[in-house]
C-alpha cells in the first residue's frame, strides 16, 4: 500500500505540473491583461507595473520563475488585489467555502444515502415514486433558480433567514440547502441504482436463505457493496464543494473562493488563475487518493497496485 | 468491519476538521450603523491605487483631503482651513487646520500631504490617476521617472503645503480634493507595502471614519474616528458597506431592510420601481458614446460619420431602450459639467442650442439619407458591411441590436460583435474595430477631463481623431489664464468634434439607486460618489 501510494503522489505531481503548463500558456495566449481598464493609464505606469510583476519579461523565461518559484511554495503577489498574496487569499477564503461545502456534503451524504437506500427497499412504492421525483428535480434544476426561490420565500417574504453575510447559523440554512440540493439527488440516485443492483445478488438470496436478520442483510451485505459507486462520486464533488461554488457565493454574499475562480480570469489576474488552478487541482487529485485508498478500505478484493 | 469503520471515520474526520477551519465571525458594531451597498469587494481601496468609483465613496468617508467637494458640488476647505493662489496661477499654498490627528491618534503634518503626493508619482506604486491630478505640477516628468523628490510640493512648516505648478490651472482645486491625494501614513505604508490597504489594523485614516471591522467578499465596517476634527458633526456611530456583488442579492436585502441603500437594482425591476420616493435617478458626468475607427474607410468620410450619426433615435434608446436609467444626449458635455464661472458647461454649449435636434427623429433620418447620397452611398449601395464590436453588459446588447435596426432604415448592414469584457478594452485602444461601444465617467468636473479624450495623442482617444483645430483648441484652454478665454476654447472645441461627428453621443449616464427614505443628509455626486459622512437614520 505504502509503495502504491508513492507511486501515485509522484504520478500526480507530474499531472499537477502537466496542468499548471497548460493553465500558463492558455491564460497568456487569452487577449487583454490585468492593467487594462476602461480608462487608459499612463503608458510610464503600466510599464512600472509591468516591471514590478516581471510581466515585461519573455514568455518562457516568466514561465521558468514562475514554476521554480510554484515549487518553492511561493505562489506570487494577486496583480489585481494590490497588496495581498495568492496565498493570503486563498488562505483567506478557502476556510469560509470549505466550512460551508463540508456542511453541504455532511447533509448530502445523510440525506442521499439513506433516502437511495429506501427508495430501492420500497422500489415500485409510493415512497420509491416521491424520492425519484425529488432527486430528478434536484439534479435538473440549476443551483441560481434554487437559490432564488430560497432567497424570495425565506428571506424576502417571510423574512425567516438573513439573505447575505455568514454572521450567525441562521446564514447558512439558505446557502447549504442550496449547495446540497443537487448532490443529494445525485447520490440517492446512484444508491438506489446500485442498491437495487446488490439487491438481486445470488448472496442475498443466500444471506436470506440462512435466516440472517433483516439489519444485518441491509448493512453488512447490501450496504457495503452498493455504496462504492457513492465513494467514487464523493471524492471529485468534495473537492469542487470545498473550494465553493460561484453562484451560491454570489447570490448570498459569502465571502468564499469560488468567486476567486471566475474574478481571476475575468480581470486576467494571471498569478490568481495559477493559484487557484493548482490549489483545486491538487485538491482533486488528493481527494482522489484518499477515495482510492477508502475503496480499498471498503472492498477487500480491490487491489492497488 | 473495522477497516469500514475506520474508511468512514477518515472521512467524517475530514469533513469536520473542512468544516472547524472557517473564521469566527467578530460581532458586528454596535450603535447607530448605516448599512449600505455600493459594490462588490473592492480590488484596492489604497487612495494611489483606486480607480472604482464604490472604491472612491469609500475613501471620501475615510480620508479628508486639503480640500473636499461639498453637496453643491463647489470646493470647499477640507483639512485645509484656507488656501491661495499666487498672481500667476502657479503657487498653490495651503494652511492646514490647527490639531489634525491620524485615527490611530498620532499628529497629521504637512510633511504627510509631502509624502503622499510624492509617493502617487512613484513609478513602483504606479498609481493609475498620477497624470491626471499630479501632472501639471512642477518637477512631475522626473518624479515620475523615480527621481520623487523633484516633484515641486514643499512644507515649508507642519501646517503649510506648498504646490508649484508647471503651468497654470485654473481646476487644480478639484484636483486636491480627488480621492488619489489622500493623506497615507508614511509609518504605515513603509512598514506594511502595499499590504497596508488590506487590513483594518493598519488601513490609518484622517477622515470622519476608519476601518474597524473587513471581511474581504463580505464586508467593510466603518466605525466613526474620534480624532476626526469635524467629530461633533458626524452623527452616525459607523457605516457597513455590504460588499454584495449579484444585484439581485442586493434587492433582496433592500427589500428585508438588511441595508438601506443599494446601487444595485435589477434593472427588470425598474418599470415597477420608478415613480417610488425610495427610486432615486440622478445625473452623473459621463455620456455613452460610439467610437467611429476614423483609420478605417468608410468613416474616414465625414458624411458617413454624420449619416450614422442622424439616424438614431436617442429618444428611444434613452427613454425605452434604457428604460429612463439614461438621458438622452445631444451633445458630446452633458449636464453636471462645470463651466469656468461656475455656470453649467451645457447652458452655453452650441450657443445655448443642442448639436443634435433629438425631438424630430423623421427629418433627421431624411437628413441621414441625403449625407449617405452625398458620400456616394445613395441607400447605403457602395457600402461594406460594418461591423460594431461591444461587450455584453447593461444595456449594450439592446443598443447593438437597435443600431441594427435603426442603421438599416438608411441601407447599411451592421454585424455586431459581442467581445468578452477584458479582451474588448485593448482590443478598442488598438483600433481593431470598425464601431465600438465607449463611454466616459468624468473623474471631476471640469469639461477638459472629457473633452481630452479627442486630443490626438490621448490615450484614451480610441476613434483615432486627430484634427490640429481642435488640439489647438484644447492648448489654448490649458495655458490661458483669463476664465472668459479658457470657457470660449472648451466650448469652441466642442463645436469642432461634434461638427467633425469624432463620435456618436448616445446618452448620459444617470445613477440610479434605491434608498431608504430613513436616511437624511446624504447626498450623492456628479462623479458618481455617495456621500454619508453627515447622514443620520431616523426612525
Amino acid at each position: 500500500m505504502l509503495k502504491y501510494i508513492v507511486k501515485r503522489v509522484f504520478l500526480e505531481i507530474v499531472t499537477i505540473w502537466a496542468v499548471a503548463t497548460i493553465t500558463f500558456f492558455l491564460m497568456n495566449m487569452v487577449p487583454g491583461g490585468p492593467f487594462l481598464s476602461e480608462k487608459a493609464i499612463s503608458p510610464a505606469a503600466t510599464a512600472a507595473l509591468e516591471a514590478k510583476y516581471g510581466l515585461d519579461k519573455p514568455l518562457f523565461q516568466r514561465y521558468l520563475t514562475y514554476m521554480i518559484d510554484a515549487a518553492h511554495g511561493d505562489f506570487g503577489d494577486s496583480l489585481k488585489q494590490r497588496g495581498r498574496t495568492v496565498m493570503d487569499i486563498i488562505l483567506m477564503k478557502f476556510p469560509v467555502s470549505a466550512k460551508v461545502g463540508g456542511i453541504s456534503v455532511l447533509v448530502s451524504l445523510l440525506l442521499g444515502i439513506p433516502l437511495g437506500c429506501i427508495a430501492a427497499l420500497k422500489r415500485g412504492k409510493f415512497l420509491d415514486s416521491l424520492i425519484s421525483v425529488v432527486a430528478t428535480c434536484g439534479i435538473a434544476v440549476p443551483s441560481f433558480v434554487i437559490c432564488t426561490v430560497l432567497m424570495y420565500t425565506l428571506g424576502v417574504n417571510l423574512k425567516l433567514l438573513p439573505t447575505m453575510g455568514l454572521s450567525s447559523w441562521k446564514n447558512y440554512i439558505m446557502p447549504v440547502m442550496a449547495l446540497s440540493f443537487y448532490p443529494t439527488a445525485y447520490i440517492m440516485r446512484l444508491m438506489r441504482s446500485s442498491m437495487l443492483d446488490v439487491l438481486g445478488q445470488d448472496y442475498m438470496r443466500t444471506a436470506k436463505a440462512k435466516g440472517l436478520a433483516g439489519h444485518v442483510i441491509l448493512f453488512k451485505h447490501a450496504l457495503r457493496n452498493a455504496i462504492l459507486p457513492v465513494v467514487t462520486y464523493v471524492g471529485p464533488m468534495l473537492a469542487y464543494t470545498l473550494t465553493g461554488s460561484f453562484v451560491v457565493e454570489k447570490i448570498f454574499t459569502i465571502p468564499g473562493l469560488g468567486g476567486e475562480f471566475i474574478g481571476a480570469i475575468n480581470g486576467r489576474d494571471y498569478t490568481l488563475i495559477m493559484g487557484t488552478t493548482i490549489f483545486l487541482a491538487t485538491l482533486i487529485i488528493i481527494m482522489n487518493v484518499v477515495v482510492d485508498i477508502v475503496y480499498k478500505l471498503v472492498d477487500p478484493r480491490i487491489k492497488l497496485k | 468491519m473495522k477497516k469500514r469503520v475506520f474508511a468512514l471515520v477518515l472521512v467524517v474526520v475530514m469533513l469536520v476538521g473542512a468544516v472547524a477551519c472557517g473564521s469566527a465571525e467578530a460581532p458586528a458594531g454596535e450603535g447607530k450603523i448605516l448599512s449600505v451597498q455600493v459594490g462588490p469587494d473592492p480590488e484596492t481601496i489604497d487612495p494611489a491605487l483606486n480607480s472604482s468609483s464604490d472604491g472612491g465613496t469609500m475613501l471620501e468617508h475615510a480620508f479628508e483631503r486639503l480640500l473636499s467637494v461639498d453637496e453643491n458640488n463647489q470646493i470647499v476647505a477640507g483639512a485645509a482651513e484656507s488656501w491661495e493662489v499666487s498672481e500667476d496661477g502657479l503657487t498653490w499654498t495651503f494652511h492646514l487646520r490647527d490639531g489634525l490627528k491620524w485615527s490611530d491618534g498620532s499628529d497629521l503634518t504637512a510633511n504627510d500631504y509631502v509624502y503622499s503626493f510624492k509617493r502617487v508619482c512613484d513609478p513602483m506604486v504606479a498609481a493609475p490617476y498620477a497624470e491626471t491630478v499630479l501632472g501639471v505640477v512642477a518637477g512631475y516628468e522626473d518624479a515620475i521617472a523615480g527621481n520623487l523628490d523633484a516633484l515641486q510640493v514643499a512644507a515649508p512648516d507642519d501646517k503649510t503645503v506648498v504646490v508649484t505648478l508647471s503651468a497654470p490651472c485654473s481646476f487644480f482645486g478639484s484636483l486636491i480634493a480627488y480621492s488619489t491625494l489622500s493623506p497615507v501614513q508614511q509609518a504605515t505604508v513603509e512598514k506594511n507595502g502595499d499590504a497596508w490597504a488590506t487590513a483594518a489594523e493598519t488601513y490609518i485614516t484622517n477622515g470622519p471614519f476608519y476601518i474597524s471591522e473587513w471581511v474581504p467578499g463580505s464586508h467593510i465596517l466603518m466605525s466613526k474616528n474620534p480624532y476626526y476634527w469635524n467629530a461633533d458633526a458626524i452623527k452616525l456611530d459607523g457605516i457597513k458597506w455590504n460588499l454584495i456583488e449579484d444585484a439581485n442579492a442586493a434587492y433582496s436585502a433592500y427589500q428585508t431592510g438588511e441595508v438601506l441603500m443599494i446601487k444595485d437594482v435589477p434593472t427588470e425591476e425598474i418599470p415597477t420601481l420608478s415613480g417610488q420616493s425610495d427610486f432615486k435617478v440622478e445625473s452623473i458626468i459621463g455620456t455613452y458614446y460610439l467610437s467611429l475607427n476614423m483609420e478605417r474607410e468608410p468613416f474616414t468620410d465625414i458624411n458617413v460619420r454624420k449619416a450614422l450619426n442622424l439616424a438614431i433615435d436617442r429618444e428611444y434608446v434613452a427613454g425605452t431602450l434604457m428604460q429612463g436609467t439614461y438621458a438622452t444626449a445631444s451633445n458630446f458635455m452633458g449636464p453636471g459639467w462645470v463651466d469656468t464661472d461656475g455656470s453649467e458647461f451645457i447652458a452655453s454649449a452650441n450657443g445655448g442650442a443642442p448639436y443634435i435636434d433629438t425631438t424630430n427623429h423623421e427629418a433627421n433620418v431624411e437628413a441621414a439619407k441625403q449625407l449617405l447620397a452625398d458620400a456616394g452611398y445613395p441607400n447605403g449601395e457602395g457600402l461594406p458591411v460594418i461591423t460594431y464590436s461591444t461587450n455584453d453588459s447593461g444595456y449594450h446588447k439592446v443598443v447593438a441590436e437597435y443600431l441594427q435596426q435603426a442603421w438599416a432604415e438608411i441601407g447599411v448592414t451592421l454585424e455586431v460583435e459581442i467581445v468578452e469584457w477584458a479582451s474588448f478594452t485593448p482590443m478598442r485602444r488598438n483600433g481593431e474595430y470598425d464601431i465600438a461601444r465607449n463611454g466616459w465617467i468624468g473623474d471631476y468636473s471640469d469639461p477638459s477631463n472629457m473633452l481630452d479624450l479627442f486630443y490626438s495623442t490621448n490615450g484614451n482617444n480610441d476613434g483615432k481623431y486627430n484634427n490640429p483645430e481642435f488640439d489647438a483648441a484644447m492648448d489654448l484652454s490649458r495655458t490661458t489664464l483669463d476664465p472668459a478665454e479658457r470657457s470660449a476654447a472648451l466650448h469652441q472645441a466642442e463645436d469642432i468634434m461634434m461638427e467633425d461627428a469624432a463620435c456618436i453621443p448616445l446618452a448620459y449616464y444617470n445613477d440610479f439607486w434605491l434608498q431608504s427614505d430613513k436616511i437624511t443628509g446624504a447626498w450623492h455626486g456628479p462623479n458618481g460618489h455617495w456621500y454619508f459622512m453627515y447622514a443620520d437614520i431616523t426612525e
